[in-house]
């Protein structure tokens, strides 16, 4: 039988209710049902987390670095998309 | 049902973890893949957790000023009330597996019934231990399932394990006199009971594991009664040498 | 981009103390380098868990046994993390264990050496997990995201491992007389490793001006052994110990201990591999790894089963 490792899978989780999953790394299992239980004792161990996600990590699909400029520095000049770009006459305390 | 008697069932709960328990640590280290490592440590962790406190309540009740290091440390085979099945041998991971697979599917059974059980303590402990066990389960199905359903050579192995094991089941589900008693006073289910959803529970994973299921035939007995295998023994050698060795430190 | 243009990028990146990411342009040597350091980490962290995992069955108490089994399960859970962190630079897993399996992976020598009675894993919670703690606080820091994410994981788990170690042999040396004896024994025993552990002096130590440069060692080897140093003498005056070395005094001049000369020849022996456990430790994780074969194998060709059920129910 030709040696095959079981694949890696990223794991996502949510320490809590009301927050997004976030990325904590990564383990090897068999399958997705496997990478649940694994996440569960490697990664919650100290009540890290409520909710997991795991995802085969070659279904991952990912931006490359040398899109760096390309991708996220036409955002630089548009300062207007943040709110501190306005100014308000004092009188308005609130918005 | 006399404060002995409940002393003694309580023993015969707090041994099945303890044995279990240090029986898993043992594997701490050497497991077939880290995850799978961590995940045989955390079950040992609840199992020894179980043991605590359920052994501390026994001593509390027996109200001889044992404490679960006494209790643990300082009895011998003979006053050790845990089933024949959890002090067998590790052996493979498969056999190990096996043990758990069979134990958990009771484990299971049991707790979710003291969680109703008219002893306050006792009912407390089992429903804090349901959640362990609950995952317990899980984890020892899904692997009789990939082991079973897996390639042959680990189909054939866990087969064997499960044959070999068989003989051990008996005792968890056959009440004797004690467990009789328990159950009069409301303390515990009738094991009776149990058996049908046990053997249904079993079955059903067995299958889904593409294994046969071994006939109910001769059944050991005698580790609710402190008449035990001759593992225990080795066991309690290894576990207790050093408090037995320094009977006055504190650790 | 040019490699020279990429080589400045990387460089300018590490020097602002930015992070360096797995797919971002990095040098080979930068790579290689990277690669070894965490999987030797790694090693040590699984070829660690057995001189202490040895006791678990004969812990002194059910509470220290609890204690123990979810330390060393820690150790096992740090070993992952750093295994993962490694696989980011573009090896496997597998691969890294063969390498620690057939000799040519070195992991932490202080491994090598035996635990022979119970103080000794008080000894190494104190003395072998407080050194490591030196060594690995400032790899929270380091130029690579992975490495650094993991070690912060590691670190938050690691600080009660040493007070653990020290809770042991505080009640050993406070205990009774063979207790205490056996408590001196154990840090007679632990002492010299644990200082070897930051490895050999900054004099001898070829590769650190590279690793400081880009800063995945941020520092030296004689720097971290003098803070060791400083920060547990008084640990074992409160223990009431005495550690093995005659030299050991307090400098006033310098602000730190002086200490005596260490036994280099010994160092460099147990490194080469005559440790009194060396083929002892790499026997026993072989062993786990063989005999798991079978298992990890099944678990693969239940999955693909499934897989294919699965896909015979979709297309049915």
């Amino acid at each position: 039988m030709s040696k095959k490792n079981w694949p890696l899978f990223e794991v996502f989780i949510r320490s809590r209710q009301g927050l997004s999953h976030k990325h904590v790394g990564s383990l090897h299992a068999a399958d997705a049902r496997m990478a649940i239980e694994n996440a569960r004792d490697v990664y919650t161990r100290r009540m890290e987390g409520e909710s997991i996600w795991v995802v085969p990590a070659e279904a991952i699909t990912a931006s490359s670095p040398d899109e760096k400029d390309a991708l996220y520095t036409p955002a630089d000049d548009k300062v207007y998309r943040h709110p501190t770009f306005y100014d308000l006459p004092d009188e308005v305390k609130h918005m | 049902m006399t404060q002995e008697q409940k002393f003694e069932y309580l023993l015969r709960l707090g041994d099945n973890a303890l044995i279990l328990g240090q029986r898993l640590g043992e594997w701490c280290g050497h497991g077939p893949a880290l995850e799978e490592d961590i995940a045989l440590t955390n079950i040992s962790l609840d199992l020894i957790g179980q043991a605590r406190s359920i052994l501390t309540y026994a001593g509390e009740l027996e109200g001889k000023g044992r404490d679960e290091d006494k209790l643990a440390f300082f009895r011998d085979a003979h006053d050790f009330r845990n089933v024949l099945l959890v002090e067998q041998p590790n052996g493979h991971f498969g056999d190990t597996i096996a043990r758990q697979f069979l134990y958990d599917h009771f484990a299971w059974l049991l707790f979710n019934e003291l969680m109703q059980s008219s002893d306050e303590q006792v009912a407390a402990i089992a429903a804090k231990s349901i959640k362990e066990v609950t995952y317990h389960r899980r984890h020892s199905s899904e692997w009789i399932i990939r082991l079973g359903d897996g390639t042959e050579e680990s189909h054939a192995k866990i087969q064997q394990s499960i044959n070999d094991l068989w003989m051990y089941t008996g005792e968890l589900y056959t009440p004797d006199a004690l467990d009789e008693a328990a159950h009069a006073a409301g303390i515990a289910p009738d094991l009776t009971k149990l058996a049908d959803y046990w053997h249904e529970n079993v079955h059903g994973v067995l299958k889904q594991a593409t294994l046969d299921i071994p006939e109910d035939g001769w059944m050991q007995k005698g580790g609710k009664q402190g008449i035990h295998s001759e593992h225990l023994g080795f066991m309690l050698a290894e576990m207790q040498h050093i408090p037995r060795a320094y009977p006055d430190a504190q650790w | 981009m040019e490699e020279q243009n990429m080589m400045q990028r990387f460089d300018d990146y590490v020097a602002d103390n930015k992070k360096i990411e797995p797919k971002d342009w990095m040098p080979d040597a930068y790579r290689k380098t990277l690669i070894r350091q965490i999987s030797q980490h790694a090693h040590s962290e699984i070829v660690g868990m057995l001189p202490e995992g040895n006791w678990i069955t004969r812990a002194p108490s059910l509470k220290r046994k609890a204690i123990l089994l979810a330390k060393v399960q820690d150790e096992a859970g740090h070993g992952l993390y750093l295994y993962s962190a490694a696989e980011t630079l573009g090896v496997e897993r597998d691969e890294l264990l063969e390498e620690l399996h057939d000799g040519r992976a070195k992991y932490s020598s202080i491994f090598n050496y035996p635990t022979i009675n119970w103080a000794d894993i008080g000894a190494i919670g104190w003395l072998v997990d407080g050194a490591a703690i030196m060594n690995q606080v400032p790899l929270c820091k380091c130029s690579y995201g992975p490495y650094a994410r993991a070690m912060v994981r590691v670190c938050k788990e690691e600080s009660f491992h040493q007070r653990q170690g020290f809770q042991i042999m505080l009640n050993m040396a406070k205990g009774t007389p063979e207790q205490k004896q056996m408590a001196q024994d154990a840090l007679n025993r632990w002492w010299w490793p644990s200082l070897m552990m930051f490895g050999p002096t900054d004099a001898n130590s070829p590769h650190s001006a590279q690793s400081m440069k880009w800063k995945i060692k941020l520092f030296s080897n004689d720097e971290l052994r003098q803070r060791f140093i400083d920060m547990t003498v008084p640990q074992a005056e409160v223990l009431g110990l005495t550690i093995p070395d005659p030299d050991l005094k307090w400098n006033e001049e310098r602000g730190h201990y002086d200490f005596g000369e260490i036994n280099w020849d010994e160092f460099y022996n147990v490194i080469k591999g005559n440790g009194p456990c060396n083929k002892q430790r790499i026997e026993t994780r072989r062993k786990a790894y063989d005999n798991g074969a079978w298992v990890r194998e099944a678990a693969v060709a239940h999955a693909e089963k499934r897989a294919a059920r699965r896909n015979e129910t979709a297309a049915a």
